[in-house]
């Protein structure tokens, strides 16, 4: 299977079992309507579009040598790995919901306000130093092993955070384990004593902020509706600052209000920012501000705009890095990884403030979901085989995407809230997706120009 | 070549024989939470 594009100006195609990839003059990129999916070629074809003398036949010679060298229309050999692979699961992530309570009224929370359809709740320490006991104890020979600090609002709690963090680091020395900590913050609750802390300790934080002031203050609002803008955007700034500009994201949301989101990016740029991250909303389709698939055109056309102005600023020495146009394509992600997506239910799991344990933050509530407690130690089978079993050859719609080894199969849980089932991909996100990656790919591609 | 330039090679399928060993990051840590992209983290094997 290929994929052709153009984007930034170039001409694109995509060998979607190798990973090859290459740019085309637009005579090659033309000539590749005529060869069918197994990349046998239609003179006719050809010869009905014109596309005919010495040049067109260059061409051909071209991409012919490309598919005898094992880079264009190569044959799918990973279904077979997926359907042979039987490695045991080991649990290698945890998101702590440290809080179920939350100090801003963001009106697109997909945690109703932090308490996860539940009641407002804190982790205690004792929840918390179970979990990391769960997650040593489940991790068999891994040695790296993550830790989320999420909520809610984790800040609401964060001398929980602390003890939590002092406790892994003990165990980890003990049990020969390497613990990573990150933490996701509204930033209202962040003062220099935390920010210390944070720096000393966390190998990554997610700071959320939307963009420009309105948009920011018209969804991510206080208690008393005012928004929150002008209390965390200079405290965010001082921490980027103080982390050399690395190891964080400055996290938006755009949502059907903000489809001009790119200028949310460049807002947040114009802050000083260079690590950033602004995601579509997840929401249920009655909802306001969700995506409609009648704003995919204009959705798309800003993720151009906003490709093409991050290229230009490389291009003049300046780096910012977008978090959804992050692609390495020479060392990037192993297949078996591509393979079986981001491990929700079986590698990653989330811990809510009682100790009950579900395959990821965004089924907390669901009771259908809970998958177990850190205190008994083991978890429900079913789940963590139907998490376990699914992967890109298991979706019908992933086994014939080109998209596939890019996003493995998209969120288990957009899947199950839009179409009840995991196996069942969210197509619009689908579609938003398919476009990062061709941007990604293209500004790659056109900064390997330089 | 005149008409094409390769800008990656077969690069995913050369990890078929040396990948998996498990060691990277989860994807949901690293800053989304809402969407899945798997193709943007960094493999971890050590010789690499």
């Amino acid at each position: 299977m290929i994929h052709k594009f153009k984007n930034l100006g170039q001409y694109l195609v995509v060998d979607v079992v190798s990973g090859a990839i290459h740019s085309l003059d637009e005579k090659a990129y033309d000539l590749l309507d005529c060869f069918d999916e197994d990349g046998a070629f239609d003179a006719a074809a050809a010869a009905e579009r014109g596309f005919t003398g010495p040049e067109y036949a260059e061409a051909r010679e071209e991409l012919e040598a490309l598919k005898a060298g094992g880079l264009l229309f190569s044959k799918d050999v990973y279904e077979d790995i997926a359907k042979r692979w039987d490695k045991q699961p080991v649990v290698k992530a945890l998101c702590l919901h440290i809080a179920h309570d939350c100090n801003l009224r963001c009106k697109y929370c997909f945690a109703g306000g932090g308490e996860y359809m539940g009641k407002r709740e804190l982790m205690s320490a004792e929840v918390g130093k179970k979990a990391i006991d769960f997650v040593i104890e489940q991790s068999g020979s891994r040695r790296n092993i993550e830790i989320d600090y999420f909520g809610g609002e984790p800040l609401m709690n964060f001398g929980v955070v602390k003890e939590i963090t002092e406790y892994a680091k003990e165990q980890g020395r003990l049990h020969g384990k390497e613990f990573r900590f990150t933490i996701t913050t509204n930033g209202v609750l962040l003062d220099d004593d935390k920010q210390a802390y944070i720096n000393e300790n966390m190998s990554n934080t997610v700071l959320s902020l939307d963009g420009r002031r309105e948009v920011h203050d018209a969804v991510r609002k206080r208690a008393d509706g005012s928004g929150s803008y002008d209390r965390v955007a200079p405290k965010f700034q001082r921490l980027a600052e103080s982390r050399n500009q690395q190891n964080y994201y400055v996290r938006g949301t755009f949502t059907r209000d903000n489809l001009d989101f790119a200028q949310d990016v460049k807002h947040l740029i114009g802050l000083g920012f260079e690590q950033i991250s602004v995601e579509p909303v997840v929401a249920d389709e009655k909802e306001p501000y969700s995506i409609r698939r009648e704003d995919l055109p204009r959705i798309f056309a800003e993720y151009d705009a906003l490709a093409e102005h991050l290229v230009n600023l490389r291009k003049s020495g300046k780096f910012v890095n977008f978090f959804h146009f992050m692609i390495d394509l020479e060392q990037g992600p192993c297949a078996y990884k591509r393979l079986s997506g981001c491990g929700s239910g079986n590698e990653y799991l989330a811990v809510t403030p009682s100790g009950d344990l579900y395959p990821c933050h965004q089924f907390v509530g669901k009771p259908e979901f809970k998958m177990g407690t850190v205190f008994e130690g083991k978890l429900n089978p079913e789940i963590r085989e139907m998490f376990r079993k699914s992967n890109v050859y298991t979706k019908d719609e992933c086994r014939r995407c080109w998209n596939r080894f890019y996003c493995s199969g998209g969120c288990a849980a957009n899947a199950f809230n839009m179409n009840g089932d995991i196996n069942k991909p969210y197509d619009i996100a689908c579609e938003m997706q398919k476009k990062r990656t061709e941007c990604a790919i293209a500004m790659a591609a056109a900064l390997a120009e330089e | 070549m005149k008409h094409i330039k390769t800008i990656a090679g077969a690069n995913l399928l050369k990890t078929v024989g040396k990948g998996g060993c498990g060691e990277c990051q989860t994807s949901c840590q690293s800053a989304c939470k809402t969407s899945c992209t798997v193709a943007n983290q960094k493999c971890e094997k050590k010789e690499k």
